[in-house]
């Protein structure tokens, strides 16, 4: 599988991404400067965690419109997987890949801990590896992780099973309790139509080294790696 | 009155006022005046004055400084530079520093303290390393204090803001609250980086007519005079002194990290140096002393933000993210790609030359003509008089009561705003950035991976202020001893210190003699443990209309675990292990968190450090860490035993069963004793024997305090105390104070 990792000015977790895929994928993944038109044959691209443009204007705001951006667009539109983890799933909907916004947290602070995940679905390429309805332990780090967006979208995105990931206790209850940012429906991440987009508030390349303090996130990198090789 | 409002040209006015107002002496402008051979002009008066400020030129404590032990084989660069270099062997180096933000951070907290996180990682990857780990030591006045909440928040989100978006992790520190810090808080920051060790970073300009590049953000007319106000006392106009505070924009402090340290793989640089206190004045006159050469600077090249600055606004502003290099003349062009690569302002500002003079231009005149050897050599140094403090006398157990309940005592004292979780303080910092983070906050001491290695850099930092202010000797030497005792607790060789030195007025005997009294603490200990000083700052006059901080040497320490899979932790992890006490016990309550509580005020003699005992013990505790014998680890400190043994049940969600205790020392003393050099240690049964024979052999005392099991704190006598109820007791405190207006 080849990977790219997009770059913006701000970005601060595209090494851990290309940590963690480089550790699922025995190959370093390219990264790519936000300042480039143009993103090599990618199997898969990323787009990492961080405070791209320093979050001015609005977080991902900035980012969306950078020229290496049209053309994550168009491969997205042709069925290529495109990843996008916090500050990238910011950027995902800025660019209109995924529908909603990503609010301040309902506490206005920044939290940084592990949360509980149900995984929603496992017919995904990022998925595959997961049971469907398994409670699995990814990190949070961010400010503007509340997801919203309007009634007749939430509704449309539950029909059409497009929720991927939802904050949950321990018992796989998506709580009140379990949800750290106030999101709409205890929304963690969600898939574009055709399930090849992911935009993911947790963190699953935090979570992927034996070495630390979990590995439930390497599972996702592995699933990437079975499905498109 | 708005100094910098005025223009620079050479004054012919420079009145006592004036000089006063510049926070120099009658003396300090007779010696400038001899210096210079002349009536400086404004510009020049403002330059002499942040460079002999306090802050800048450390005239009270640099005598006392020289006491501290900053030798060993360990260490690469000692004190001097932006911040201390260590070896961690394979080619590595960690590069560390920990420094003040206390004035701007009370004046307006929120850009006070980011702009201190900023200013510290500057230090560290301007000595070519990546910052890999921040740490903060804060202090706050009372809780009930009206200002204390809404400095918390502010403190807090300002570091949290600027080390989040660095993306570099704020992995711990500590925080205390005292009422001695309501009119002067303290905010202490540190950072970590890992640099190649044969590829370090220096800042002595050498070489004539290499260029100066300026670098980073554009100048403005924030933080003029920071120096100056961060070397005078506080009093009811304080606050008017925010336009003194800096202003932080991480975003492009991350953008410069980058670029330098990009740059930094190409043979560009001769010397870099950031513009931190005082600015352009103190990178530039640094640099060319320290390489003896001279420095000629076009004020019309430095990227401005702000309409008709200057020469004076210039020199003296304290705007963030701006760094000053000079290059290998060939290497302009490399450089200036790379900078405009990450889209920031480069521009070739002056030239070093042989003059040995510091020359400012601005609009066609000289603004400035300072023989560089008056800046940097003829400052004042001051042996300021000094009285030592009558120690407080040694508290007998037998006179301080005993509680009803022994675990009701525990409780309250678990859920203190003293011991209390720091969670709500931590989770808004991302502690997790970098996926190298293998301890979070809440241990003895974070501990994070060098990228790519096995091996792990353990740091803590470290001071218990109510010692220091009843006895800033033996307190001094208990910050470093509990430093050392941390790292230790993980599992980690420690290897050197960074100090920020914390105290009142220098001008007044007894706080001098804090000051001196603490430096005899630290240097004794430093050097019986091997835990030589690499960096450090002071900060003198954290005083408020005569009203002095409790002495303060906060300790920041790091060490190095040759691998993570041999680390301790605090959390208890078997049912059936045995838990053992390491170290003497005396039941010293003198200064204890117990006595406060029970007695409404700390008081007597702070717990001597036998630190013979001390390294006896650590390097017994290392050792049994490292042979895989212990299956948690914890240092006894603030709160004594008991709340050692609390913190490990909560950490690992396991009880533990107490046996009775030994007389005839009495029980609360032995409980809540804060005796020093002692660690709590869990152990399979099986391993029980080696670790008697181990601690026999090391001359150790080493008493069974019970074993691991069950869901509550079970001790005889008394009904259990559910780890249920003690953890709702210790997390609650926080968040509650924070939310309630």
């Amino acid at each position: 599988m080849k990977a790219s990792v997009i770059v913006f000015p701000g970005s601060n977790c595209d090494r851990d991404a290309a940590v963690a895929l480089e550790a699922a994928t025995g190959q370093a993944p390219a990264m790519v400067w936000h300042g480039d038109s143009e993103i090599p044959a990618s199997d898969l691209i990323v787009l990492p965690g961080g405070f791209s443009y320093g979050d001015y204007l609005r977080s991902g705001a900035m980012a969306a419109h950078s020229p290496v951006m049209r053309e994550v667009v168009t491969r997205a539109r042709v069925g290529t997987p495109v990843l996008g983890i916090c500050n990238g799933f910011q950027v995902l909907t800025e660019a209109g890949l995924l529908p909603g916004v990503l609010m301040r947290n309902a506490t206005l602070k920044f939290i940084c801990r592990d949360v509980l995940l149900r995984v929603e679905r496992n017919d995904t390429a990022y998925a595959r590896r997961y049971v469907k309805g398994e409670v699995v332990k990814f990190a949070i780090a961010h400010k503007d992780g509340s997801y919203f967006a309007d009634d007749a979208t939430i509704e449309r995105l539950e029909g059409e099973g497009r929720v991927g990931f939802r904050y949950c206790d321990e018992h796989g209850k998506p709580s009140d309790g379990a949800n750290p940012n106030g999101s709409r429906n205890n929304i963690a991440g969600i898939y574009n139509e055709t399930g090849t987009v992911l935009g993911l508030m947790p963190h699953p390349e935090r979570l992927a080294d034996p070495a630390l303090s979990g590995t439930d996130g390497a599972k996702m990198f592995l699933s990437l790696v079975e499905t498109l090789y | 009155m708005n100094i910098a409002a005025r223009t620079a040209k050479p004054a012919d006015g420079i009145t006592p006022e004036l000089v006063a107002e510049h926070g120099l002496s009658r003396d300090e402008y007779q010696l400038l005046l001899g210096a210079l051979g002349r009536e400086p002009s404004l510009t020049e008066l403002g330059i002499f004055s942040v460079m002999w400020s306090e802050h800048c030129s450390y005239k009270s404590s640099r005598v006392w400084l020289k006491k501290l032990p900053t030798e060993g084989p360990q260490v690469i660069q000692g004190p001097g530079e932006n911040a201390g270099v260590v070896d961690l062997g394979d080619g590595q180096a960690a590069v560390f520093k920990m420094e003040s933000h206390n004035h701007p951070s009370y004046i307006e907290p929120y850009q006070g303290a980011a702009t201190g996180v900023g200013g510290i990682m500057r230090d560290v990857f301007t000595m070519g390393a990546r910052p890999v780990a921040n740490m903060n030591a804060l202090r706050f006045g009372a809780p009930d204090h009206p200002k204390t909440k809404h400095l918390v928040a502010g403190v807090v989100s300002g570091i949290g803001d600027y080390g989040n978006c660095m993306g570099v992790p704020t992995v711990g520190g500590e925080t205390n609250f005292d009422p001695g810090y309501n009119d002067n808080i303290l905010v202490n920051a540190m950072c970590v980086g890992i640099a190649d060790a044969g590829r370090i970073f220096t800042s002595a300009a050498k070489g004539i007519g290499h260029p100066v590049v300026y670098v980073g953000s554009k100048t403005g007319r924030d933080g003029i005079h920071g120096a100056t106000m961060a070397s005078a006392e506080f009093d009811e106009a304080s606050e008017e002194k925010r336009p003194t505070v800096q202003v932080g924009d991480p975003f492009t402090e991350k953008l410069l990290l980058e670029a330098c340290l990009e740059l930094m793989t190409e043979d560009a640089i001769v010397a870099i140096q950031d513009m931190g206190a005082a600015g352009l004045t103190s990178s530039s006159v640094e640099m060319a002393d320290k390489g003896g050469v001279g420095i000629d600077l076009e004020l019309d090249r430095v990227p401005t933000r702000e309409e008709g600055m200057t020469a004076y606004e210039m020199m003296l502003s304290e705007s963030q993210e701006r760094m000053l290099m000079i290059l290998k003349p060939e290497a302009e062009k490399i450089a200036e790609r790379v900078f405009r690569k990450w889209e920031l302002d480069f521009s070739v500002i002056g030239y070093t030359t042989d003059t040995a003079h510091l020359v400012v231009r601005h609009r066609g005149s000289v603004e400035a003509d300072i023989p560089l050897a008056a800046l940097a050599h003829a400052a004042p140094v001051y042996e300021r008089p000094w009285t030592k403090k009558e120690p407080e006398a040694i508290v007998a157990a037998e006179d301080v009561p005993a509680p009803n309940s022994t675990l009701a005592a525990l409780e309250y004292l678990m859920g203190s705003p003293h011991l209390c979780s720091r969670r709500w303080i931590w989770e808004q910092y991302d502690h997790m950035v970098m996926a190298d983070t293998a301890q979070r906050p809440g241990g003895d001491a974070a501990v994070v991976r060098v990228h790519g290695t096995p091996k792990g850099l353990a740091i803590s930092c470290d001071v218990t202020p109510r010692y220091c202010a009843a006895d800033p000797y033996e307190g001094a030497k208990q910050a470093v001893a509990e430093c050392w005792r941390n790292l230790t607790a993980v599992g980690a060789d420690p290897l050197a210190i960074t100090d920020c030195m914390n105290f009142g007025n220098p001008e007044r005997p007894e706080i001098m003699g804090e000051f001196a009294s603490a430096v005899e603490g630290m240097a004794e200990a430093c050097t019986a443990l091997a835990f030589p000083v690499v960096s450090g700052n002071v900060s003198l006059y954290n005083e408020t209309n005569g009203v002095t901080i409790p002495p303060t040497p906060a300790i920041g320490g790091i060490g190095l675990i040759p691998d993570i899979a041999h680390m301790a932790t605090i959390a208890l992890k078997r049912p059936g292990d045995v838990l053992m006490l390491l170290g003497a016990e005396s039941g010293h309550l003198g200064q204890s968190l117990y006595l406060q509580m029970i007695s409404g005020a700390t008081r007597g003699a702070p717990p001597p450090v036998d630190l013979d005992a001390e390294r006896r013990a650590g390097d017994l505790v290392r050792g049994l860490i490292s042979d895989g014998c212990l299956s948690a680890v914890h240092d006894v400190s603030d709160g004594g035993l008991l709340v050692a043994i609390a913190e490990m049940a909560l950490a690992g969600g396991l009880g533990v069963e107490l046996d009775a205790l030994p007389a005839p020392l009495l029980p609360h003393a032995l409980w809540f004793g804060e005796d020093q050099g002692r660690y709590v240690v869990a152990a399979s049964p099986d391993q029980a024997d080696a670790i008697h024979k181990a601690a026999a052999v090391a001359k150790v005392p080493l008493r069974l305090l019970g074993k691991v099991g069950g869901d509550s704190i079970a001790l005889d006598g008394e009904p259990k105390l559910s780890l249920a109820a003690l953890k709702a007791a210790h997390e609650d405190w926080l968040p509650r104070f924070m939310a309630h207006g």
